[in-house]
């Protein structure tokens, strides 16, 4: 039984800790075009965040709490002065972002460096949230469950913000075709600002995350920022449906892979698969349909 | 001036000028150590000069040239290897690597490496021929822009881990030792000095092959693809095509690149072709004017060059001032280095415009 | 039918194409040095200087990189030892002047800044050096400028070149102490996991062929790329799979992600204890006490040892660079390499290469971990082995320790069970 439940909870488990990684860039580069190869670094300042706050607080359930909100606080106020001070000068050369975001994350991950040190630091896992749960044979960890409970959360909250609030209509406009928003009275300016500061407020919440499973280092968002990128490609610009698809989709693959042969060779399969995957969707799962020619 | 360096008496002058310091003042002033480490940035120009096309003429942003880099330097290192079992223990033998990875056989795939001119052919034909079918996959689909960008920099970090998982190519350790090459001993100073200067050659080459893709008719269509794709396609042209050749000639000049790499520094590991260098490989070519023959290749130079100077002195300032370097060149000065005079000139074209009054006095 | 158009039909092209390989041709037959089989390929001269009241030695470490976290520990012990010396009057009555380097955690930047302190720095020897990658790296440099690595991390063997000394445990003082020691409390059955790189591998290859020579059973061999954070599949099997012990040659964050998951199925050290070979003090908070309590690892020395050597070395270490800081085993045999070289010098009354290998056969230190001694055949030193279980404070302590000093055997000779690993000349 559970050579068919593990590697589907894996799956799972994976495809939410890329969608949590995914779902900021999938707003910020869908409705900008904006590549943010710095995107790494807010989750890794959402890390921090989960440190810091478990310091002052101590007790760690509690201080996971506090630092859900926190961590969205600290992202998204660095995407928002990232936004104002590098990227806004930036339109209409989207492949300029990319090389110089990457530059603002090397800087970031050498502040991380010469404030905390280069060894990783530990944030203890909260006592209710260890140890594992059995499903179906296959014992479960809590928190790699928290993280799936957290990314639907998520995605729920993104969609609910985009569909029924005037700020997501607005952004939606936008997405949709940026002149003709223009044109409607929309300050595109003033609504790009508030997607880099929802979409990398949800790389912070991924950071705060991802401490229960992962290490709090300097290098930390790295590891996660390519398979985010791809999972974005693959799911379409802008669509949060297609991020999700194209998360769990990329998870279950590494993990149907990595049972059959090696995690290195999964990683190299699951790139062959988009590369073939791209050749019969070019615009990813799903298109956006809009009226704009670019 | 920049219509002197268009004509053809400026374009020899300026190559007579390389030539004069390449293979003159260099080998003149440097000690052996420091020319073969110029012989080690000129490597990292050649690929400069292959994404100056690709990028600053066709507008690919292309953060894997680690793959092509990468194929040219492990085809060398597999003949290098081969070569040097061979002189040691007789044809057939097992490179030294493989007997203590406890690799008794020789891998099929290894064997034709043991003749230098399949060497070279797969070096110039190999990483072409992945670029071109690579090329007309993305291309002949119209993924483009950034969807591009982010596919060639996963390619490279698929194409590392792969490497690492091979024990037969040395693993993460990758390949060194080399002792021979082509029958001349690495080591010796004389020699260093010759693969200075084949290296140097390569690069004059290479500048040269570029410059004439930029005059032809192609290089104009290229700058147009990458101006405005669809009127090209509307005037008959296939976009894709254009874009494939660039992107294959970029690749070629990155495989002769890391093909000098493996005798100059001799090593060739996973670490040196996967995300992080590609994307290294960019910044020279953003730093010096990216759209500029030239440029590519001062900057490459010149960010080699300052990473082994300032790291010397300031490891974590040099991470610091490597990522301003991204930031304030790509926000500030697009056109790179290469921009500077045209930019200078057109102040004090603006300053004297404005003040003929002072002038007059 | 699209425009054909000619990459190949401009103004200079002919002429510079013919001026680029004539340029070419002439460079290659202008110069023609020594070829292969030509004995006459001599080492470049050494520049060492030795007529000043300093010496200068070279610290090559990365400072910068995913290797920085390691290896600014080993470039604090490399001071602290130069330190001693020069305050007891320096080496040959010569203070020593460190030149120190950044390897950026890039085998290639190793292999550079190794050849530039030879040649230009003219150092009379380097010390650094971690990932096996760098080394292979640095070796040939060092063979061809005939000049002094000395290499102070635990590898896996293999290899023994003149111009190295390799004062880390190689296999039969870390590896096979292990197993022994799994095999002594009753282990029958393993499962190996490991980071996809040449340690692990070649680790793993040892323990396979001692596991069939001692009948320990290997339930699984698992790799994952450098780095990799994602454990989920690995622990379900090695939870199915229900084996005596872990075997884990991981590297680096995958440690941390690995014990959590671990920890987090339930798994815990009473049920299926892990044996680690790359988790010394340094790496215990970032992963979590609460994670890896209980927990094996295998080393030749900890802070804990108890010896008159430690406890001064720990004092004095605290002492330069802060009561939080710890010591670990390729930190001590850094220091101990230093003070390796100072002792050899002293015994050949010469700061020359070819002196200092004649002279370096039996030489001895007596250091934190216990006396270790230069064995002149493999340029190894002899090491006790050691087993540490990870207590409450972070801190190793030894549960199992070999009986005195352990000969170096880099190529496994003296074990029957190892003839099919390795191919000796």
């Amino acid at each position: 039984m559970d050579v068919i439940v593990g590697p589907l909870f894996t799956g799972l488990s994976t495809g939410s800790i890329l969608l949590l990684a995914a779902l900021g860039l999938s707003l910020t580069f869908g409705q900008m075009g904006v590549i943010n190869m710095a995107h790494g670094e807010f989750i890794m300042a959402g890390t921090y965040t989960a440190y810091l706050t478990q310091q002052l607080v101590g007790d760690a359930g509690v201080s996971l709490l506090i630092a859900l909100p926190f961590g969205f606080a600290v992202g998204g106020a660095m995407g928002l002065i990232l936004e104002a001070l590098l990227i806004r000068h930036l339109y209409h050369r989207p492949l300029d972002t990319l090389l110089a975001t990457f530059g603002v994350g090397l800087i970031l991950q050498q502040v991380a460096r010469d404030i905390f040190g280069a060894p990783a630091v530990n944030v203890t896992v909260p006592e209710a949230l260890r140890g594992g749960v059995d499903i179906l044979g296959t014992t479960v960890p809590k928190t790699r469950l928290f993280i799936m409970a957290l990314a639907v959360v998520a995605v729920v909250a993104v969609t609910l913000v985009l569909r029924f609030t005037p700020a997501g209509r607005r952004i939606r406009a936008v997405v949709g075709n940026r002149d003709l928003a223009e044109t409607a009275g929309i300050s595109s300016r003033r609504v790009d600002a508030g997607t880099f500061f929802i979409g990398s407020g949800l790389a912070g919440v991924a950071g705060v995350a991802l401490t229960l499973i992962g290490s709090t280092s300097p290098t930390t968002g790295q590891s996660y920022l390519v398979d985010a990128f791809l999972v974005v490609v693959a799911g379409g610009l802008g669509r949060i449906k297609g991020a999700v698809v194209a998360a769990v989709a990329l998870g279950a693959l590494q993990a149907v892979f990595e049972t059959y042969s090696t995690a290195s060779l999964a990683k190299v399969g699951v790139f062959v698969v988009i590369v073939v995957f791209l050749q019969l969707r070019p615009q990813g799962l799903f298109t956006l349909r809009t009226r704009s020619l670019a | 001036m920049s219509k002197f360096l268009q004509s053809r008496l400026g374009t020899w002058s300026g190559f007579a000028a390389a030539a004069l310091v390449l293979f003159g003042l260099a080998p003149l002033v440097l000690s052996g150590f420091r020319l073969g480490l110029f012989a080690q940035f000129i490597c990292y120009a050649i690929v400069a000069v292959g994404i100056g096309l690709a990028w600053g003429r066709g507008g690919m942003l292309t953060l894997g040239q680690g793959v092509f880099f990468g194929m040219g330097a492990y085809l060398m290192a597999m003949h290098l290897k081969m070569a040097d079992a061979e002189f040691r223990g007789g044809p057939g033998s097992v490179p030294d690597f493989m007997e203590l990875a406890g690799i008794r056989e020789l891998p099929a795939y290894w064997a034709p490496f043991a003749s230098p001119v399949f060497t070279v052919a797969a070096i110039l034909i190999l990483p072409t021929a992945v670029a071109v079918l690579l090329g007309l996959a993305v291309f002949k689909r119209r993924v483009k822009g950034a969807y591009f960008a982010i596919l060639s920099q996963a390619l490279a970090g698929a194409f590392a881990i792969l490497l690492i998982g091979q024990q037969s190519l040395g693993g993460f350790n990758g390949l060194s030792y080399f002792r021979y090459f082509f029958g001349f001993t690495i080591n010796d100073p004389v020699n260093q000095r010759m693969l200075y200067f084949i290296t140097a050659a390569a690069l004059l080459g290479v500048v040269a092959v570029a410059l004439q893709l930029r005059r032809s008719r192609y290089g104009e269509l290229l700058v147009a693809v990458r101006d405005a794709e669809e009127r090209v396609r509307f005037l008959g042209y296939d976009a894709a095509n254009v874009k494939v050749v660039a992107y294959a000639v970029a690749a070629l000049f990155a495989s002769i690149a890391g093909a000098l790499f493996v005798p100059v520094v001799g090593i060739i590991s996973p670490a040196s072709v996967g995300i992080v260098p590609s994307i290294m490989f960019i910044l020279g070519v953003a730093i010096g004017g990216r759209a500029t023959l030239v440029g590519p290749v001062v900057g490459a130079l010149a960010v080699a060059w300052a990473q082994t100077a300032l790291s010397e002195q300031f490891p974590s300032a040099w991470t610091y001032a490597q990522g301003l370097l991204f930031v304030l060149v790509i926000a500030l000065l697009p056109g790179g280095i290469a921009s500077i005079p045209a930019l200078a000139k057109r102040l004090k074209k603006t300053r004297t415009a404005s003040t003929p009054a002072e002038a007059t006095a | 039918m699209p425009h054909r158009f000619s990459p190949f039909k401009g103004r200079p092209a002919r002429a510079l194409a013919a001026s680029a390989a004539a340029l070419l041709a002439a460079t290659v037959a202008a110069a023609c040095g020594s070829r292969a089989g030509d004995e006459s390929a001599a080492a470049a001269e050494s520049c060492l200087d030795t007529s000043g009241d300093t010496v200068a030695v070279g610290a090559l470490n990365s400072l910068s990189g995913t290797m920085a976290i390691s290896e600014t520990t080993v470039r604090d012990a490399i001071y602290l030892a130069v330190d001693e010396i020069n305050a007891d009057g320096g080496v040959l009555d010569k203070q020593i002047e460190i030149v120190a380097e950044d390897g950026a955690s890039e085998p290639t930047v190793f292999a550079e800044k190794a050849e530039k302190l030879i040649r230009e720095d003219c150092v009379a020897a380097v010390f650094g050096g971690w990932t096996s990658a760098s080394r292979k790296a640095m070796l040939p440099v060092f063979e061809d400028n005939d000049s002094l690595l000395y290499y102070p991390v635990q590898y896996e063997g293999l290899e023994a070149s003149e111009n190295i000394f390799y004062t880390g445990a190689t296999t039969n003082q870390q590896i096979i102490p292990a197993l022994d020691y799994l095999a002594e409390t009753g282990v029958e059955s393993l499962y190996l996991v490991g980071s996809d790189y040449v340690f692990p591998r070649t680790a793993n290859a040892i323990i396979n062929a001692y596991a069939e020579a001692n009948g320990i059973e290997i339930l699984g061999e698992d790799y994952v790329p450098l780095g990799s954070t994602e454990f989920s599949t690995i622990v379900q099997q090695v939870d199915a799979a229900d084996a005596d012990a872990v075997f884990n040659t991981l590297n680096g964050d995958s440690n941390v992600a690995f014990f959590r998951e671990y920890s987090n199925v339930g798994l815990t050290a009473d049920q299926m204890p892990v044996m680690s070979v790359s988790i010394a003090e340094e790496e215990v908070g970032g992963i979590g006490v609460e994670n890896i309590e209980g927990q094996l690892a295998a080393w030749n020395y900890y802070q804990t040892v108890e010896s008159d050597a430690n406890s001064a070395f720990v004092e004095a270490f605290k002492a330069e660079y802060g009561a939080d800081r710890v010591t670990s085993d390729p930190m001590e045999a850094a220091y101990n390499s230093v003070h390796l070289w100072a002792a050899t010098v002293e015994a050949a009354e010469s700061f020359a290469v070819e002196d200092v290998q004649a002279a370096a056969g039996g030489v001895s230190f007596e250091g934190p971990e216990g006396t270790v001694v230069i064995d002149g055949e493999n340029n190894h030193v002899s090491k006790t082995a050691r087993i540490g279980e990870i207590a409450d404070d972070g801190l190793l302590y030894t549960v199992w320790e070999s009986e005195g000093p352990i000969e170096p055997d880099p190529f496994l000779e003296g074990y029957d069970w190892a003839a099919d690993l390795t191919v000796t000349e």
